[in-house]
């Protein structure tokens, strides 16, 4: 059918056109244009990087374009400030949530449009009213009498959805939706655009997911290093499609291995018992082991110890009982240092707040663990020198981009800030390696890289420890997979013999055992 | 010619607002401009102050020594504070740890009895150490129960100071009939020339040679010196070690130099005793290079404090304190003149000194004013 038939008969509600966005010399959109229709979802798909956040911030007046022009029900406006947007009808739900966390639901919904009777007296009753009112219309279900400290980050999702509809939204900017979401809330949210649109309203969803966009967009711009690439129909695609649009090359979904013998049993945990920060069980008695030359897949849902666990492991939280150990020796209770001269290397779950000193340059972040060793010190001064041509040695090999060791980590994007941590801690040449969410917020052509890294450590016949809350990740990268529910290992299989269905129950507290 | 003008006018915006040394120099003008409107609110002409406030620093040698002088414990206050704030610390204890570093100086300066090559690095030494425990503890508090150095340091301020009053009311240390102690040991003394300055020969080599025998009448001493190679030896350490290495790391992400493997408890002492140290050399070249005793003091002298100021002008850079320092004593020095000479408030220099550090701690008003600039140029 193709794009033009299919949309022809659609009313537009916003057209972008030709939008180019410089930054100095960088262009961060050129020349993109983006038509969004009354009650369809219009996707926005592209790599890290690639100018998606940059548009949006366009539309919704917290850049101005260096050139181009927006048209909102096919008048032209200027949309200076975020004001003007949302008087416009457009409303923003940004990835990390702007709420008044001891507030309660309704009053973070009302927050600046507070209903008021005679001497601005705030109005509860009404504010209640209306808020159960349009929580009601749309299926987003919320109690509002609840402290937004108290509620999942699913939950806060839908505050944030209600608090652009209470201020009239008929256009809706999801920007990244569900990566801070569980797999269950993910099915939730898709229900919820689907409800919205069937009210009505535009939504224009920004994400590197594509299934998502698959679930739940109806057209999808893609857009490669600030250029217009493609406007396509979803169902008219698939997810190889897209993907390599994104790209720009063909991309392979399932992860190229060969089978492997494994080796020695040369890390193990016994009966561990870890805390969390409010002081309760967060590891409860577990058990566990990886050999050489083998994958081992952590699968389990956010919030069942795995990063206690983790942290248990590399020292930096105190063990309550139980044995950790490595080739042989053991290392319960070791300091961070000790851990990792004990040859074991750590892909943090958070590479900016752990992974990363953000202002330090990429030079100075490749030595984190080495910087007091020779060569990169002598008698306790840093051999720059020394440093400069290691870390571009890494750069290159793990084609890190810009490819300049002086750039500040802050300034590269997420799978880039995620490849100088894995060139450092593949490069230290670790026994053990632990992958905590490796791939989280990376776009296809980055996970690709992660898993090939991975790989390529078991093909070394070392041992890689990987935790990941994508199913499909461990399922497509472990050799043996071990779930954990609540603190435990309940089910260990073999990749090969691994069936999803089975996985998801046991991952739930179903088990098999 | 028209273009030009607007040309100019654009450097000086991207001056100011990508060079952080434009912007620093921007911002002690705007403080200057806002100390010349309060001194024409108050009736005085702000030229003819700023004149006399450029003589007073510059037109005579004794002048520029003296600013000198006044600039050497400030550079040092400054680069503890400068150090702390790039390991992740506010240090507002300078001040305690300077005046633990004056005292321990006059102790050891006074009780000691040791020949004169000695006796100077062993009171600088002793108090530098002194100075650092100072810092040290509010490091070790903070690493082992979680107490904000902020509030130990203030809190160890006014410890110091009531120690360094009650020391001088103990028997043995107060010079009897004053509020003073005694004065060091003349083998403490650093003045420079000091013991030829007053000899026969040294006096009447003077009288020929007026430029030095001015030069020389301060209390011009080696104290400077010692500032700036400290820092050097701060930049150094901080930008060249593997020491530095960890103090950075662990000042800008604790989290990834734990994980790195960095003792974050014990590089947040090492850099507190550190930035102490610096704070009490100011304190203890003080003493042996100015002052020679210490008298009781009825508040803060300010020392301390105004190092946290000439850390923000020098944006926490060692060499940037130098400089800011530099400014700092002068004007001190200086401003201090319009008061004899035209009867105007030497505070005005703290209204100076106040307003250029809050331009520099708001970055973007000076763009905002520069910027209403550039647009009213275009649009002529």
């Amino acid at each position: 059918m193709g794009y033009e038939n299919v949309t022809q008969s659609l009313t537009k509600v916003i057209e972008m056109k030709k939008i180019t966005k410089k930054f100095g010399d960088f262009v961060a959109n050129d020349s993109v244009n983006l038509d969004v229709f009354k009650g369809k979802v219009h996707a926005l798909l592209g790599e890290n990087g690639a100018g998606k956040s940059t548009l949006m911030n366009i539309l919704y007046g917290l850049y101005s374009p260096t050139s181009g022009e927006i048209l909102i029900n096919g008048k032209k406006v200027d949309i200076t400030n975020p004001n003007i947007a949302i008087e416009h009808g457009i409303g923003m739900v940004h990835q990390h949530f702007m709420l008044i966390k001891p507030f309660t639901v309704a009053q973070n919904i009302i927050l600046g449009q507070e209903p008021t009777s005679k001497m601005s007296v705030l109005n509860m009753k009404k504010a209640l009213k209306d808020v159960k009112e349009i929580s009601e219309r749309y299926g987003l279900y919320v109690d509002p009498n609840a402290k937004i400290e108290d509620i999942s980050v699913g939950m806060q999702q839908r505050v944030e959805i209600l608090k652009a509809l209470y201020r009239g939204a008929e256009i809706l900017i999801l920007d990244e939706p569900t990566a801070v979401l569980t797999p269950q809330e993910i099915v939730e949210l898709i229900q919820i655009i689907k409800n919205l649109t069937k009210e009505g309203k535009s939504i224009i969803l920004i994400s590197h997911k594509l299934k998502e966009i698959t679930a739940a967009a109806d057209f999808c711009l893609i857009i490669r290093r600030g250029k217009h690439i493609d406007t396509v129909v979803v169902s008219e695609t698939n997810e190889e499609g897209l993907a390599s649009k994104m790209v720009g090359r063909e991309v392979s979904f399932s992860v190229a291995k060969d089978d492997k013998e494994s080796g020695d049993e040369i890390f193990s945990i016994k009966d561990l018992i870890v805390k969390d920060n409010r002081d309760i069980i967060a590891v409860d008695k577990l058990n566990l082991s990886v050999k050489k030359g083998e994958i081992l897949g952590l699968a389990g849902i956010d919030g069942n110890g795995q990063t206690e666990l983790l942290e248990a492991i590399t020292g930096l939280r105190k063990v309550e009982s139980g044995e950790i150990k490595i080739n042989g020796e053991n290392i319960t209770n070791n300091t961070p240092f000790q851990v990792i001269s004990k040859k074991i290397s750590h892909i943090p779950e958070d590479r900016q707040k752990r992974g990363l000193v953000m202002d330090f340059d990429i030079s100075e972040n490749t030595i984190l663990e080495n910087y007091y060793k020779y060569p990169f010190a002598k008698r306790g001064v840093l051999q720059y020198d020394n440093i400069r041509i290691y870390a571009k040695e890494l750069i290159d090999k793990f084609d890190v981009r810009p490819k300049e060791e002086s750039k500040m980590a802050r300034t590269l994007s997420g799978g880039n800030q995620q490849k100088v941590i894995i060139a450092r801690e593949v490069t230290n040449n670790p026994d053990l390696l632990i992958a905590a969410q490796p791939t989280r917020g990376l776009d296809v052509g980055a996970i690709e890289f992660v898993h090939k890294a991975l790989i390529e450590q078991r093909d070394n016949d070392k041992a890689v420890f990987l935790i990941s809350f994508e199913l499909d990740e461990i399922m497509n990268v472990s050799d043996r997979i071990a779930v954990i529910y609540e603190g435990k290992i309940v089910g260990i299989v073999d990749a090969k013999d691994a069936e999803v269905e089975k996985l998801g129950l046991m991952m739930a507290g179903g088990g098999n055992e | 010619m028209k273009l030009t003008f607007k040309d100019l006018r654009k450097k000086i915006y991207i001056f100011a607002t990508e060079k952080t040394i434009g912007f620093t120099l921007i911002s002690i003008f705007l403080g200057l401009v806002v100390g010349a409107i309060f001194l024409a609110a108050a009736g005085f002409n702000p030229f003819q102050a700023y004149g006399i406030i450029l003589r007073g620093i510059f037109s005579k040698p004794s002048y520029i020594s003296y600013t000198i002088v006044r600039a050497t414990p400030l550079i040092l206050t400054g680069l503890s504070v400068a150090f702390a704030f790039k390991t992740g610390l506010f240090n507002i204890g300078a001040e305690g740890q300077f005046i633990i570093g004056s005292v321990v100086a006059t102790a050891t300066g006074y009780f000691l009895h040791l020949p004169l090559l000695i006796h100077i690095p062993v009171v600088i030494i002793s108090a530098v150490f002194a100075a650092g425990i100072w810092g040290g503890i509010a490091g070790y508090f903070k690493a082992k129960f979680g107490v904000h150095e902020v509030i130990s340091t203030i809190m160890l301020n006014w410890i110091a100071l009531y120690f360094q009053n009650f020391l001088i009311y103990t028997e043995g240390f107060q010079k009897p009939g004053g509020e003073t102690s005694y004065s060091i040991q003349p083998t403490a003394n650093m003045m420079i020339l000091k013991t030829w300055k007053q000899s026969e020969a040294g006096r009447e080599w003077l009288l020929q040679h007026p430029f030095w025998k001015d030069l020389l009448r301060t209390p011009l001493n080696w104290g400077f010196l010692i500032a700036v190679l400290m820092a050097i030896l701060v930049w150094f350490i901080l930008n060249k070690t593997a020491l530095g290495y960890r103090l950075r790391a662990v000042g800008f992400n604790k989290f990834a130099a734990e994980y790195g493997g960095i003792n974050v408890n014990k590089n947040m002492i090492i850099s507190m005793f550190i930035a102490g140290g610096l704070a009490g050399l100011a304190g203890a070249l003080q003493v042996v290079g100015v002052s020679h005793k210490v008298t009781l003091i009825a508040a803060m002298e300010g020392y301390g404090f105004d190092g946290i100021a000439v850390a923000l002008i020098a944006n926490s850079s060692a060499m940037g304190c130098i400089l800011a320092g530099l400014l700092f004593g002068a004007l001190k020095y200086g401003g201090a003149k319009i008061q004899p000479f035209m009867q105007a408030p030497s505070e005005v220099i703290s209204i100076v000194i106040g307003s250029i550090v809050f331009f520099i701690s708001i970055p973007k008003l000076i763009k905002v004013i520069l910027s209403r600039k550039n647009k009213k140029g275009g649009s002529k």
